[in-house]
């Protein structure tokens, strides 16, 4: 297993490289006799990196943090700069969480409807109603999909190609593109004959996104679960055969489980992928709490526009927080453990 | 899953003689019923990866008044609409946003591939502690919700008059362009040929001048595919674009976002297709000509590293 993922990886990084002549790299006790001293050179190598990581994330995020327990900025007129408004304690956080504001008269109300903080639990909803739908119709899809390229005929380089193509599309082009589609007149509505308000009904709108989605990323999807299908060793296949296993005794026997490394990686990415969506109900359907595809991201930027950088602190803090408990989950329960195993087994153990 | 068209002489045949022929007459029809599925499958999908994108091409080359023509090919030719697409007018200068964006996508692929070189040379190559430490940390930042940096990014920007700077979209951008280079070339380190470092190694050489001039001329075609990738990933990026570019740094996919055409009540919907052709047109060349590396990249960073 371990010798086949190496050598499919080796052929698909370009003809350029020379075939594998030599075997595994020579064992780490060869490296030489200077890795009993205390060795710096993956400091210096990596040190820059984890800097300007540090800078452009950990910066912006421990600042929000920060932010978000503060009081909103005042702007002072003598000075023209911003003034801190000091310690808020978990106000901001409450807003969000049991949607409850202060009114004007400074008592402590459920906010009303058309502010953004009434929005909150909805757009979780419809951020994980996206995810959920999206990454299931991709997975599957892009699995046929994959299947389908696997297979040898003729023009096979052309169709990756032209599965790429949504890819490479930027999502703000995508969204654009599908905004005409999916106009009253557009040629969706002309083709089904009847008029779906793509852009106005609730449903229709979220299905709108969905669908929008679903076009461009399948095809990664299926790229992904292709490389893992072309790691798999004929020679199993036909060993099955010979046994008598069917079709699909063999997709649930050998190609589910042998492909699972690859699906999980997918799953994630694609999963994490959506629930920081941004790009295409913004476009589509614009940036308001009151949209009904208004996702968590969609929020914090709508609460930035009116000027609540505090509260949106908080809720990017709680954003953040929401993709890293799922994908904590994700890699627990999923196995998604990709760093460790796949490593190992680059090693050849 | 592969085509069945050349099975090995398995031992049984040679015991079951009598049946070979029926069960080659099975086979063939089954084989001729699967090759019928794969053209259908493929068919499937070149519609699906084509027939959004071929829809906006041709709306972009279709006169203006004609836009919701349902004709599947182009009718009422005109340039007009590209025309109208790249001509200055106020709040909308796309000819400067492609600019942009070259700047932007150039400076950030260049600063990341950089620094992408020496951690994914370190991750691929040396035993340390804390490796897993280190890849966690890349594959987190890879996977970090871009929303969370846009509210204090914003307001420092705004404190120290960043905004309408290209620094202030190329150094956010690195936030997820350098996970994505450092853990693509990882997985194509892996792959060479590390033995010829050795021997130059053996032959006196410092690693230094082992890796520049053994190595990284067989890296090469790596770190070409790992531009183009980070080259691609920024060229797409919106959201931290739209609020960290102001009219005179925003890159093409803010400016498509938010174009408006000569008729304020009307959607310039055939100008938008044709400024979404121009964007596209250099990826799909790209895309069409790299097509292998850029499989290689995409899979090589989600599958293997």
């Amino acid at each position: 297993m371990a010798e086949s993922a190496r050598a499919g990886g080796a052929n698909a990084s370009g003809p350029s490289l020379p075939p594998q002549q030599a075997g595994p790299s020579l064992p780490p006790q060869q490296a030489g006799p200077s890795r009993r001293k205390r060795d710096w050179r993956p400091v210096y190598l990596i040190a820059p990196s984890m800097v300007i990581l540090a800078v452009v994330i950990m910066y912006p995020v421990l600042r929000a943090v920060y932010l978000s327990f503060q009081s909103d900025r005042g702007f002072d007129q003598d000075t023209g700069r911003f003034i801190d408004g000091g310690f808020a304690g978990i106000a901001h956080y409450t807003r969000w969480i049991f949607q409850q504001t202060t009114s004007s008269l400074g008592e402590t109300i459920s906010c009303p409807p058309g502010t953004l903080c009434s929005n909150f639990w909805e757009s979780v909803g419809v951020t994980f109603f996206f995810a959920g739908v999206t990454v299931t119709v991709e997975v599957v899809l892009g699995f046929w999909m994959a299947i389908i390229m696997s297979r040898t005929f003729m023009g096979r380089s052309l169709l990756r190609a032209s599965v790429l193509i949504p890819w490479a599309i930027p999502t703000a082009v995508t969204a654009k593109l599908w905004y005409f589609i999916f106009a009253d007149q557009g040629i969706a509505n002309r083709i089904m004959g009847r008029q779906v308000g793509w852009l106005t009904d609730d449903w229709a709108a979220r299905f709108a996104v969905i669908i929008s989605d679903v076009w461009k990323t399948t095809p990664f999807v299926a790229l992904l679960i292709l490389a893992g299908l072309q790691m798999i060793p004929q020679d199993v296949y036909e060993a099955a055969k010979v046994d008598g296993a069917n079709a699909w005794q063999r997709f649930t026997q050998i190609t589910l489980p042998l492909v699972k490394p690859a699906l999980m990686v997918a799953i994630l990415f694609r999963t994490l992928d959506v629930l920081r969506m941004y790009d295409l109900p913004a476009i589509l359907h614009g940036v308001s709490g009151a949209s009904p595809t208004t996702t968590v991201s969609i929020l914090v930027v709508a609460d930035i526009r009116q000027g609540n950088f505090n509260s949106a602190s908080a809720l990017s803090t709680l954003v953040f927080l929401m993709i890293f408990g799922v994908a904590f989950i994700m890699v627990k329960w999923l196995g998604a453990n990709a760093i460790r195993t796949q490593d190992a087994e680059r090693k050849g153990a | 899953m592969v085509s069945a068209t050349t099975a090995p002489p398995s031992p049984h045949s040679r015991e079951n003689a009598g049946k070979v022929t029926a069960a080659k007459a099975i086979a063939q029809r089954k084989r001729r019923s699967q090759i019928l599925r794969t053209y259908l499958g493929v068919g499937f999908i070149l519609v699906w990866g084509l027939a959004p994108f071929y829809w906006m091409v041709v709306t972009a080359f279709r006169d203006y008044r004609y836009t919701f023509d349902t004709t599947p090919w182009p009718t009422h030719i005109t340039f007009d609409n590209f025309r109208s697409a790249l001509t200055p007018r106020a709040g909308n200068d796309f000819m400067g946003a492609i600019i942009n964006s070259l700047i932007i996508g150039a400076a950030t692929t260049a600063i990341a591939l950089l620094l992408g070189i020496f951690t994914a040379y370190a991750l691929a190559r040396l035993d340390f502690r804390g490796k897993y430490v280190v890849t966690g940390v890349i594959l987190g930042a890879a996977m970090f919700p871009t929303v969370s940096l846009v509210t204090p990014l914003f307001q420092l920007f705004t404190d120290i008059n960043w905004i309408g700077t290209y620094q202030a979209l190329v150094i956010p951008n690195i936030s997820f362009v350098l996970p994505l280079t450092v853990y693509t070339l990882t997985s194509f380190f892996g792959d060479l040929p590390w033995e010829l470092e050795e021997a130059a190694r053996v032959d006196g050489a410092t690693r230094a001048q082992a890796f520049r001039i053994i190595m990284l001329p067989l890296a090469a075609p790596a770190l070409f595919t790992t531009a183009i990738l980070a080259f691609i990933f920024t060229w797409n990026e919106f959201l931290l674009a739209s609020l960290l570019s102001n009219r005179s740094t925003e890159p093409v996919t803010v400016a498509i976002a938010r174009f408006a055409g000569d008729n304020p009540f009307a959607q310039p919907y055939s100008a938008i297709m044709a400024a979404g052709t121009l964007v596209t047109i250099p990826l799909v060349i790209m895309v069409l000509i790299f097509q292998r590396r850029i499989v290689s990249g995409l899979t090589a960073g989600g599958v293997k590293s």
